[in-house]
């Protein structure tokens, strides 16, 4: 680390290395055709490959292959569900009526799952998030008594079996008067072990100490020099942490089974599941179609969310690149 | 409770960042008094409750209900008994299935009915009446009927030959199974259902379980109660001649295709399934029929498979209301009939018998349309006849859920790669259940 | 003062005015500030319950005679049960074949899309990773339509032709489920490693290249090292979550025939059906507790010291 890079400010060094990953970007393009035109492979920019990417694309196949089989039942009526084959669509497109059908069921009830999934995954993933990278950054760059056991005590933790651990943690819970609200989801959400370990690895990779050092000679609280400084540097691994977090929260089953007995308060995955089931009981209504269906909705929010954050992760990965 | 002391300690710390949270614990909840307004927390899966609570509510409006699906059958057992071990949370009302009553009854859960019931056993149909009852106490209100019957798809009897009102015996319903399977259908599915297993065993007259008055002495007779013994006798002869699908769920994505495509053709099972059928089969739709449970030995008993109650938890504090709201529910003419519209079977002798209910022809669907499933049939006038037909006071064990859940365990061998026989199988788990039912601290013989 | 004015606001100037030497004291205990956070929600969601149920496991109760001190006898039955060994055993077995496949495939695609040899780098980075997003009820759903032997795809392929699988058949079950929890993970494990790819800095290609590496040499000598790293930590959340199998072989319970899958299936199974069909929650601790020492055990004979390393 040279010198003079402390003499910049944060934003100063943001901004030229937003310049420098542009001019790489530029370069490979332009390496990238002077290649394909040439014949003349290049570790750094190589060729595309037909070959990989055809077998890749057979792995991408066995990915894609469920969503097949979502989406098309998604368009079908109870009775073609139950009567049509399972990878083609039935006699009837029913794919809209199913959504209004799964918006309007039981009062629009779906309506209400959603938002409160929404409200946990704000709350619950985006504090998991928040609590991973003050937790990672202070792992990396504080020597702090205890430091060491952190972690051990983190992967021993979640090492017992969740289940047996429900028990206590209900009770827990009821003592404290926080199961059927909001906070029985929320609470549980906010640790992320992964997201901890992740913000570790990228706060020792990505915050060099000696900037830190620098703004502490300077005399900057640790709160402004973590605000101001290390968390841009952070970007790249808050994208990933948030997205693990976003990811897990909104498909939490069990936990919120046990805590959640108002309807009013369950994530989509109870609330399906509870539609699921409903049709497993004597005079229950078969609602396959919704129940299909509301699981194609509750898919589709993560996937444009990862569209929508994969953007700032490739910017992000690019400026994380740049460890010199 | 032992451990609440040691969590007590534990909760203190914790109660800091509860307060940092704004998280503020319930006080108690006001004890009611005549009019009052109270509400009642209720919990329940059953669908059609829905309607009959609105009827509820119109009749005493100072009494709110909070209807709550807390889980389907075992997730809210679950619920229950963790809402029980924490001491609050439990609600006022729960449904409880007929089979699970007396074990909540003996952990003392639930609220002794006996000085507000007097006289009320001649109000419902007799074996359901008696599956409130433990230790003749009533520990519940009906609600929602299963006695069992003979569902059957016409179209692939004829095929083969068969006329099923004419099946009263086990003998004569082995044969009409080989005649079924030789057209290529199976006449019942079965892997492994424990609550058929019961069933079966009540319509068989056996009586496997015994419990001492002070609910300390248990005894578990599997292996010499003659009615278990001969079911089991019976349907290993149908899985040995491949003559029962083994390998076909219940309520799974293949069982609802069976049926409706005709290879699965018919259906010992409760009366609460037209609703079902109408759904998951409806290429059949005026194809089925019903007629009476075939019997070891032709006579016309019967037994439930299915049905549960409505019970007051004994935590609650608002006894008075509860009751009025259970029995509303399960004696109201206005939410019988609204139950019934929406597709379950009457509890009640009047219902049953009355004219309108034995005429229904249809049965209604998902989306609200009344379809003639059973072809014209006034199926009700059957499945009223199978009612009335029930044995009274057969007994499940005190820990009915437990022995249910691990049922497959032990005997499941005996349906799926067939290594083992029933008979094995069966003792088998009476070992494990007496193993366990020590383990509970019982006296088991 | 180098620092940019920028960064530099009035608090700084009340912060300078506190002697240098008071923050070197508490120097140590400053981490703290930071990990705090976690640290409580932590000790609320995890330690406490664990402290509670390590307490739980020395008593027993029962629905005749409440509950009584136990000592020792919840372990000792423990480790006579042959239903928790051979579920022990089981969870063994899918970790050892199922984790390494998995880890194995999403090194290979991580290095596949790191490539850049790829047309559409970035629709298989989004394709392979959706599974991840389809929450485990609704994967399990769909996989176990797809199963079906006698209405599901396989059905329809049998009858193409003429043979008889049966992918829910009890021999062949584990498979199936590790089919499916290897499609909802590999995604997963692929964003790992690909996002530790993307930390090699570029500099390190250009000069490889110069001096004539071939792709090879790269991903051996430059690739590979990286991904050690991270390897550590994935087969250690692994080998974690296969021991705790639980959602994929519960929901399918309802859909396979009789014994295929038992109530004791998997430990996590076996402590569910214990502690809530089985009133028997102060045995399902003991068996959390002991099941807890040997993943650790054997996450530390595989990989922890590898970790250790890493984290120095």
């Amino acid at each position: 680390m040279t010198s003079d890079i402390l003499d910049e400010s944060p934003s100063a060094i943001r901004a030229r290395e937003r310049r420098r990953a542009k001019r790489v970007a530029r370069d490979e393009r332009a390496e990238r055709k002077r290649a394909a035109k040439n014949g003349f492979s290049n570790p750094a920019n190589p060729r595309r490959s037909m070959t990989l990417t055809l077998v890749t694309g057979i792995f991408a196949l066995y990915c894609l292959f469920p969503f097949a089989y979502l989406i098309i039942n998604a368009t079908k009526t109870q009775s073609d569900f139950t009567s049509t084959f399972g990878l083609w669509f039935g006699h009837t497109f029913a794919l809209w009526d199913n959504i209004t059908t799964v918006f309007t069921y039981e009062d629009g009830i779906f309506g209400r799952w959603l938002l409160n999934t929404l409200l946990y995954v704000v709350v619950g993933a985006g504090g998991a998030t928040v609590l991973a990278i003050m937790g990672g950054y202070a792992l990396a760059k504080f020597a702090f008594p205890g430091r060491k056991a952190v972690f051990a005590v983190v992967l021993g933790s979640i090492s017992v079996p969740g289940i047996a651990l429900a028990v206590p943690q209900f009770l827990l819970f009821a003592k404290m008067g926080l199961t059927n609200t909001p906070w029985a989801m929320i609470l549980p959400s906010l640790i992320s072990p992964f997201g901890l370990y992740l913000m570790w690895i990228f706060s020792e990779q990505a915050v060099p100490t000696e900037l830190l050092e620098a703004a502490r000679v300077d005399g900057a609280g640790e709160f402004r020099t973590f605000l101001t400084i290390s968390l841009p540097l952070l970007a790249p691994g808050i994208v990933t942490t948030a997205l693990f977090a976003i990811v897990a929260t909104w498909n939490n089953y069990f936990l919120p089974l046990i805590m959640l007995k108002d309807a009013n308060w369950y994530p989509l995955t109870i609330g399906l599941n509870q539609w699921k089931n409903q049709a497993n009981t004597a005079g229950g209504h078969a609602i396959q179609n919704l129940v299909i269906t509301g699981s194609l909705i509750t898919v589709v929010p993560l996937m444009i969310a990862f569209l929508i954050l994969q953007r700032y992760w490739q910017s992000g990965l690019a400026a994380g690149a740049v460890k010199e | 409770m032992k451990h609440a002391k040691g969590l007590k300690r534990l909760v203190a710390c914790a109660g800091v960042l509860a307060m940092f949270l704004g998280v503020t614990a319930c006080g108690g909840s006001k004890q009611s008094s005549g009019d009052e307004n109270v509400e009642l927390n209720v919990w329940a899966w059953e669908p059609t409750l829905k309607a009959a609570t609105k009827e509820f509510e119109k009749k005493y409006p100072n009494i709110k209900i909070k209807l709550q699906n807390a889980g389907t059958a075992k997730e809210q057992y679950t619920a229950l008994d963790n809402a029980f071990q924490a001491g609050k949370g439990a609600p006022d009302v729960a449904q409880i299935e007929l089979y699970a009553l007396s074990q909540y009854a003996i952990n003392d859960r639930l609220t002794d009915l006996s000085d507000r019931t007097k006289g009320y056993s001649k109000f419902y149909n007799p074996g359901t009446w008696n599956s409130v009852l433990v230790n003749k106490k009533p520990y519940g209100l009906p609600f929602g009927s299963g006695a069992m019957a003979f569902f059957y798809n016409k179209d692939v009897f004829d095929k083969a030959g068969v006329d099923a009102t004419q099946i009263k015996t086990w003998d004569q319903y082995y044969e009409a199974a080989k005649k079924i399977r030789a057209v290529g259908s199976y006449i019942a599915a079965d892997s492994g259902d424990a609550g058929f297993f019961d069933a079966m065993i009540w319509q068989a007259n056996g009586h496997p379980y015994k419990l001492s008055a002070d609910g300390k002495d248990l005894s578990i007779n599997l292996d010499t109660d003659k009615g278990t013994q001969s079911f089991i006798k019976w349907w290993q002869k149908m899985i040995d001649e491949d003559l029962v699908d083994t390998k076909t769920v219940i309520w799974t994505e293949d069982w609802n295709k069976s049926l409706n495509n005709g290879k699965l053709a018919s259906a010992l099972i409760g009366c609460w399934i037209p609703t079902t059928l109408v759904n998951v089969a409806p290429d059949q739709a005026g194809k089925w029929r019903v007629t009476t449970m075939p019997t070891q030995d032709g006579s016309a008993v019967n037994s439930n498979h299915g049905g549960s109650s409505l019970a007051i938890m004994a935590s609650s504090k608002k006894t008075d209301a509860a009751y009025k709201y259970i029995d509303f529910i399960s004696r109201n003419q206005a939410s019988i009939d609204a139950r019934v519209a929406g597709g379950s079977f009457p509890d009640d002798v009047k219902t049953t018998e009355s004219k309108k209910f034995k005429e229904a022809t249809t049965v209604k669907n998902t989306k609200g349309d009344d379809i003639e499933y059973f072809g014209g049939q006034k199926y009700n006038e059957v499945l009223a006849k199978a009612a009335s037909d029930v044995i009274p006071g057969h007994a499940t064990l005190p820990f009915e859920v437990y022995a249910r859940t691990v049922f497959a365990d032990d005997v499941g061998s005996a349906y799926t790669d067939k290594k083992i026989t029933l008979k094995q199988g069966v003792d088998a788990w009476q070992k494990h259940l007496k193993e366990y039912g020590k383990q509970q601290g019982f006296n088991v013989h | 003062m180098t620092f940019s004015k920028s960064a530099a606001g009035p608090a700084d100037v009340a912060n300078n005015q506190q002697p240098s030497t008071v923050n070197k004291h508490r120097r140590d205990w400053r981490g703290w500030k930071f990990m705090g956070p976690f640290a409580v929600a932590f000790l609320l969601v995890f330690i406490i319950p664990i402290i509670y149920a390590i307490y739980i496991s020395f008593f027993e109760k029962r629905m005749v005679g409440g509950t009584v001190f136990a000592g020792l006898s919840n372990y000792k039955r423990l480790f006579a049960d042959g239903h928790f060994w051979s579920s022990v055993g089981r969870v063994s077995a899918f970790t050892l074949i199922q984790a390494p496949l998995c880890l194995f495939l999403a090194a290979l695609l991580a290095l596949a899309i790191d490539s850049m040899r790829l047309h559409g780098t970035k629709f298989f980075r989004i394709s392979t990773f959706m599974p991840y997003a389809v929450p485990a009820v609704v994967s399990t759903l769909i996989w176990g339509f797809m199963y079906g032997a006698k209405y599901g795809l396989v059905g329809s392929f049998n009858s193409w032709t003429g043979l008889h699988l049966d992918l829910l058949a009890s021999n062949i079950l584990l498979v199936s489920i590790g089919n499916i929890v290897t499609w909802e993970y590999t995604g997963y494990n692929m964003l790992i490693f690909y996002s530790s790819l993307s930390t090699i800095p570029h500099s390190l290609y250009e000069a490889a290249a110069i001096d004539g590496a071939s792709e090879w040499q790269i991903v051996r000598r430059i690739k590979m090292p990286e991904l050690r790293g991270s390897l550590a930590i994935t087969v250690i959340f692994s080998i974690i979550g296969s021991f705790q199998l639980f959602n994929e072989p519960s929901i399918m319970q309802n859909m396979v025939p009789g014994n295929t899958i038992t109530s004791y299936y998997t430990p996590n199974m076996y402590a569910y059906s214990l502690s809530f069909a089985g009133n028997q929650s102060n045995y399902a601790a003991a068996l959390a507790i002991v099941m807890a020492v040997i993943t650790m055990a054997i996450a530390y004979a595989v990989q922890l010291n590898s970790l250790k390393e890493q984290m120095k």
